[in-house]
Formats: structure tokens, sequence, C-alpha cells
């Protein structure tokens, strides 16, 4: 019974979470002796399929039916459950991207398979159990989860599992979905871009400011330093609530959870509900004028200072080890 | 329009949160409960699309500790209150319990919030457009009405989507939505007398347990360096911490 993974993309091409996403049910593959096939839904060229052969997929079913083109969670729910079924899968993986919050339980539902989202380690199958770690108080803690039905559908968190290269090839089969007009009551309008050039979710390095920049005139800085270090841009909540940036980019409890490889708060105090958006980060950098902020507690590394001099200081630092590196 | 309003019961957001035998239980000692934060945010958007033309009901899976959870609901200005008398196992079992109750209560709209800010991770609304067969969206930062369909708006990486949708259908609802609203004294002296009908649960087979929790690892001790030695911190970034 191989495995199936769901590789969502995004304007034809896969993101890195995608590939983290195929090696982690490559990985889950080798564990049951299986094989992993990967669906694809959508307008994707065929080398790009056939890339996902790099990172263990045996097999890409390709489903390019017209209704298909962009995403409706509820027909693609029923598309990726017959692709299951057909291939015989009792696993389903997915990435926890905003689009796989609205598929997945859909597609639990669909096969009576139990679902762990947020997953943030392989299944522990040992004595015949299947125990997955997830996040869990929105990353205030984690919980061991386990699954005791026959069919199982993970999401796996962006960022929490290594892209591991196999360098194996993929062959690529048509998969003729049935498509059922029920399925098609959401009309997408229209897709509006946000003029970021790294998307928050995805990114590797985040440069977060908090209420300590004073006002928004003054994030030029920010997202220079973003730019720099190719990172997203963030902030705490009172500066979405006051309207100084984007809903999108709060981050915390009531915002969003974000798992970096880097985190860089800038101005922002440190408090419980915004930590726990932020813990699962890698390495985390504190830049506060308050040496008894509470994120320093959390911080690997902090700068004690007025942000509108380091900041500057930093980003003169950049420039130079780009010129030398 | 007729609204339901999925509503769960939550630990306050300053809670530090622990467990207790083990770890293997969630230690509720002194914490405060309250409306999770998503939740009133539909219920505020709710509220503001029934104004005069409708009902909005409310429903909890829970058991009798959750009643001033819902009260507050209702001094929101919720028109009722469902209890379904049962502690909520996981997101299936929460949702199975609400679509069975929805199956002979129908509603134009049901609106959950993004997701419970403890043990689930937005699922139920999903769950719920599945179990019921309708559309569903799970993550969505505006909700407008134009006679038998909504527009929304729909969180992507990297933008937002607009979508038309035709009632019914299930949403999980994002900040941008509405703004929370606090109970005013009228509000809370009606929710006293406001209807609560309890319900009993339905069975359902259960497919997942937690079996233990784990705090995140605590960090080692910070590195400090004094506000001149930017250029150190790139250095230590690049060579020991190895993320630039
Ligand atoms: C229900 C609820 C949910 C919440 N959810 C979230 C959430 O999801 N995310 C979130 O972020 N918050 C959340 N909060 C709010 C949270 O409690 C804090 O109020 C918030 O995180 C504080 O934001 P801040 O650190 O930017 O501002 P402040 O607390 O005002 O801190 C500003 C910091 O900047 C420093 N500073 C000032 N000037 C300078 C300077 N020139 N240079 C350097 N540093 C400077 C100060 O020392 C201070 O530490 C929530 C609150 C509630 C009640
Ligand atoms: N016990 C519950 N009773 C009623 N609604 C709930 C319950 N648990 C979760 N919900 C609803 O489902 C939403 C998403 O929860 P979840 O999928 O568990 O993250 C919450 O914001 C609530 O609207």
């Amino acid at each position: 019974m191989p495995v199936l993974i769901y590789a969502e993309n995004a304007d034809g091409k896969f993101k890195k979470s995608i590939f983290e996403a195929v090696s982690y049910a490559k990985a889950i593959a080798d564990q049951n002796n299986t094989s992993l096939t990967a669906i694809s839904i959508g307008d994707v060229a065929v080398d790009e399929l056939s890339a996902l052969g790099k990172y263990g997929a045996d097999k890409v079913l390709n489903v390019s039916n017209d209704r298909l083109k962009t995403f409706v969670n509820q027909a693609y729910a029923s598309v990726i459950a017959e692709a299951a079924k057909k291939e015989g899968t009792d696993i389903v993986v997915l990435s926890n991207s905003f689009s796989g919050r609205g598929l997945a339980p859909r597609v639990a539902v669909k096969l009576n398979a139990g679902i762990i989202d947020g997953a943030v380690s392989l299944p522990d199958q040992s004595g015949g159990k299947f125990i997955v770690k997830k996040t869990a108080f929105s990353g205030k803690a984690f919980a061991f989860t386990e699954l005791t039905s026959a069919n199982k559908v993970i999401s796996l968190t962006p960022n929490t599992y290594k892209v591991v290269e196999t360098g194996g090839t993929a062959a690529i089969e048509d998969f003729a979905a049935e498509v059922k007009e029920g399925d098609f009551k959401v009309m997408l309008k229209e897709i509006v871009r946000s003029t970021d050039k790294v998307s928050l979710p995805d990114a590797e390095i985040v440069v977060s400011g908090g209420r300590g920049l004073k006002g928004p005139e003054n994030w030029g800085m920010i997202e220079e330093l973003a730019d720099l270090l190719g990172a997203a841009t963030a902030c705490s909540k009172p500066v979405s609530d006051a309207g100084w940036r984007p809903h999108s980019e709060h981050v915390g409890q009531t915002g969003i959870a974000v798992s970096p490889n880097l985190y860089i708060a800038i101005g922002i105090s440190g408090a419980i509900q915004h930590l726990a958006g932020i813990s699962a980060s890698k390495v985390i950098v504190v830049i506060n004028k308050d040496p008894e902020a509470p994120f320093y507690k959390v911080a690997d590394y902090g700068i004690v200072g007025d942000a509108f001099e380091v900041v500057p200081k930093l980003i003169e630092a950049i420039k130079q080890h780009k010129a030398i590196a | 329009m007729k609204i339901l309003v999925c509503i769960s019961n939550v630990p306050d957001t300053t809670t530090k949160i622990t467990f207790t035998d083990n770890n293997t239980q969630f230690n509720a000692n002194g914490v405060q409960f309250i409306v999770n934060p998503y939740d009133e945010i539909a219920l505020a958007r709710a509220i503001e699309l029934t104004e005069g033309n409708g009902s909005v009901t409310v429903i909890n899976v829970g058991v009798a500790s959750t009643e001033p959870t819902i009260r507050k609901a209702l001094a929101i200005g919720a028109t009722d209150a469902v209890r379904v008398n049962v502690k909520p196992h996981d997101a299936w079992f929460v949702a199975y319990q609400i679509a069975h109750y929805v199956k002979q209560n129908p509603f134009d709209l049901i609106l959950t919030g993004r997701e419970s800010i403890d043990y689930n991770g937005s699922k139920v609304a999903a769950m719920l457009g599945e179990l019921l067969d309708i559309p569903s969206v799970s993550i969505i930062k505006k909700l407008d009405v134009n006679g038998d369909s909504a527009t929304v708006e729909r969180e992507i990486e990297g933008g937002k989507e607009v979508l038309s949708i035709p009632f019914p259908f299930v949403a999980g609802t994002a900040e941008g939505v509405a703004e929370p609203k606090i109970p005013n004294m009228r509000g809370i002296m009606s929710a006293r007398t406001k209807p609560l009908t309890v319900v009993e649960p339905v069975a359902v087979d259960v497919n997942s347990n937690i079996i233990s929790y784990e705090t995140p690892a605590a960090r080692g001790q910070v590195k400090l360096l004094p506000a001149e030695d930017a250029g150190k911190l790139i250095e230590l970034l690049h060579t020991e911490a190895r993320v630039i």
C-alpha cells in the first residue's frame, strides 16, 4: 500500500515546503517498506512533475482536468480521496499550508481516516502504534497524538522536516479523476498577490517589528534588513491592530505561527501570546532597548539597544558580509 | 438569515501551559477559560450580518463547566445557544456532533474560528463542510453577504483569493472579518434569560488520542552583545548559528 503525497503547486511550481513533505512521506514509505506516489492537480509542466522523483516519489499521478485548474478544496479533496482508493493507500500526506488546512480534514472524512494536523515529527510506529508529534496550544506545547484508524492523514508543518534528495526518477501517469458538479459551488473571482517578496509562512528568515518602532513610517529599515536577508517581514499584534502593517503579518497565538530558521524580533517585548507563535523558530535574535524585556528569556542572541541605532548598523554589517562572501 | 457560530471554550491566552500526571493531562488548575478569540470574531460578524433580520445560534460541544463561556457569547449578542453535553475528544468528534445537530436544524451559514487555540488546529470547519456535503473555506479574512451568496476573502501564501459562495456553507474566520464585541450591561442582563438548550451527544468512532504532551525545550542562555557590535552578531549568525 503506497503512501500518497499531495504535491500542491503554486502557479505551476512546487515550493520548498512540498519537497519537505515529499521527503517526509518518502521516509514514512520507507518505514513501511512501501513505495511513494505523489498526486499533482492543475497545470504543472512535466519537468517539474518528474523533479518530485528527486525527493523520493516513485510515481506521480498528474491530474490536468480543465475544471481543476484552480484550487477548490471540495473538488480537490474528492480527487485525492479517489486516488487514495485507487492506489490502495492508507496514509495520505499533505503540507499544512493555507490550502492544505481546507483540504486535509475533508480528505480525512472521505477516507474515514484519523488526522494529524501540523505534524513536526515522523510517526513512531514501534509496538504497532502510530504516534506523531504535533503542535498544540498554538505553539505553546506539543502533543504526541496516536491515530487508531486504518487510514491516516497527516499534514506536515513547513520548515520542520529537512529536504532529502534521494536522486530517483518518478514515472508520470495521467490520472483521469471524476468530477462532480456539486464540488464546484465555490467560484474563484480573483487572486490578489501581495507585494511581499517572501511569503511569511514559507520564510526561512523572518524580520519582525513591534510597537517599539513607534510608527509605520519607520518600517523602511525593517524592509531593507529583510530584503538583504531574503527574509519575510512580520509584526506583533498591536502593530497590525493599529494598521501599521497588514493583519497577514501578525504572528503569535492569535496570528500565524511560524517556524523559520532565524527570527529577528525588533522592538517587541515578548508577551506570552507573541512567543506562542514563534517558539518553534530555530534561532531567535532580539533587539530591544530594555534589558529586562521578557523576550530575552527565550532568545539565542540579543543586542540591548535602540532599534534606530542598531538596525542601520546591522544593515551595514550585512552589506559588508555580502561583499566578502 | 440563520447563522450558527461554533464556539470553543479555551484557556485564556495569557495561560502558561503546563501538564500533570506525567505530562498526560492538561493542568487546568487556576486556568481562566474564555471564548476562543477567533470564535469571538465569527460571533461579532454573525451579529452584524443578522441585525434586524435573522438570528445567531451559538453551539458548544462541552460539559456543564463551559456554560460561563456560552453565557458570554449570549451577552455579546447571540440569540440562543446549544450545548452538546460531552467532553470534546478531538476535532472529528466535535465536527460530528455539530453536523448531527445541523442536519436536524439547518442554517444558512455556519461560522467557526480559524482554529481553536488549544488542542486542535483548523480542522472543524472543513470537516463540517464534508459531513454536511456543503462548501467550506477554512481561513477567511472578509465576509460580505449579497443575496443568496457571499463574497469571502481567503488567505493564501503571498496574497488572497476572492471567492463567491452560495449558501449554505461553512467558514472559519480570522482577523479582519470583524472586530470582537464587548458585552454591554443590557447584554449581560439578558444573557441570563436567553434560551440555552442542552442536547445529548451521538455515538461516534474515535480515531485519535493524545498520548502525552511536551513543552518546547528551554533555550540556552542568551548571548548578549553591546549595541556597537552589530557586525559581530552577523558573524555569529553566519559561523556559529549557521542561519545566514
Ligand atoms: C487575547 C489576546 C491575544 C493576543 N494575541 C497576540 C498575538 O497573537 N501576537 C502578539 O504579538 N500579541 C498578542 N497579544 C498582545 C500581547 O499581549 C502584547 O500586548 C503584544 O505582543 C505586545 O506587542 P509589542 O511587543 O509590539 O509592544 P509592547 O509590549 O509595547 O513592547 C514594545 C517593546 O519595544 C521596546 N522598545 C521601545 N522602544 C524601542 C527602541 N527605540 N528600540 C528598541 N526597543 C524598543 C520596549 O522596551 C518594549 O519591550 C494578544 C493579547 C490578547 C489579550
Ligand atoms: N468543543 C467545541 N465546541 C464547539 N465548537 C468548537 C469546539 N471545538 C472547536 N470548535 C470550533 O471549531 C473551530 C476550529 O477548531 P479546530 O478545528 O479544533 O482548531 C473553533 O474556532 C470553533 O469555532
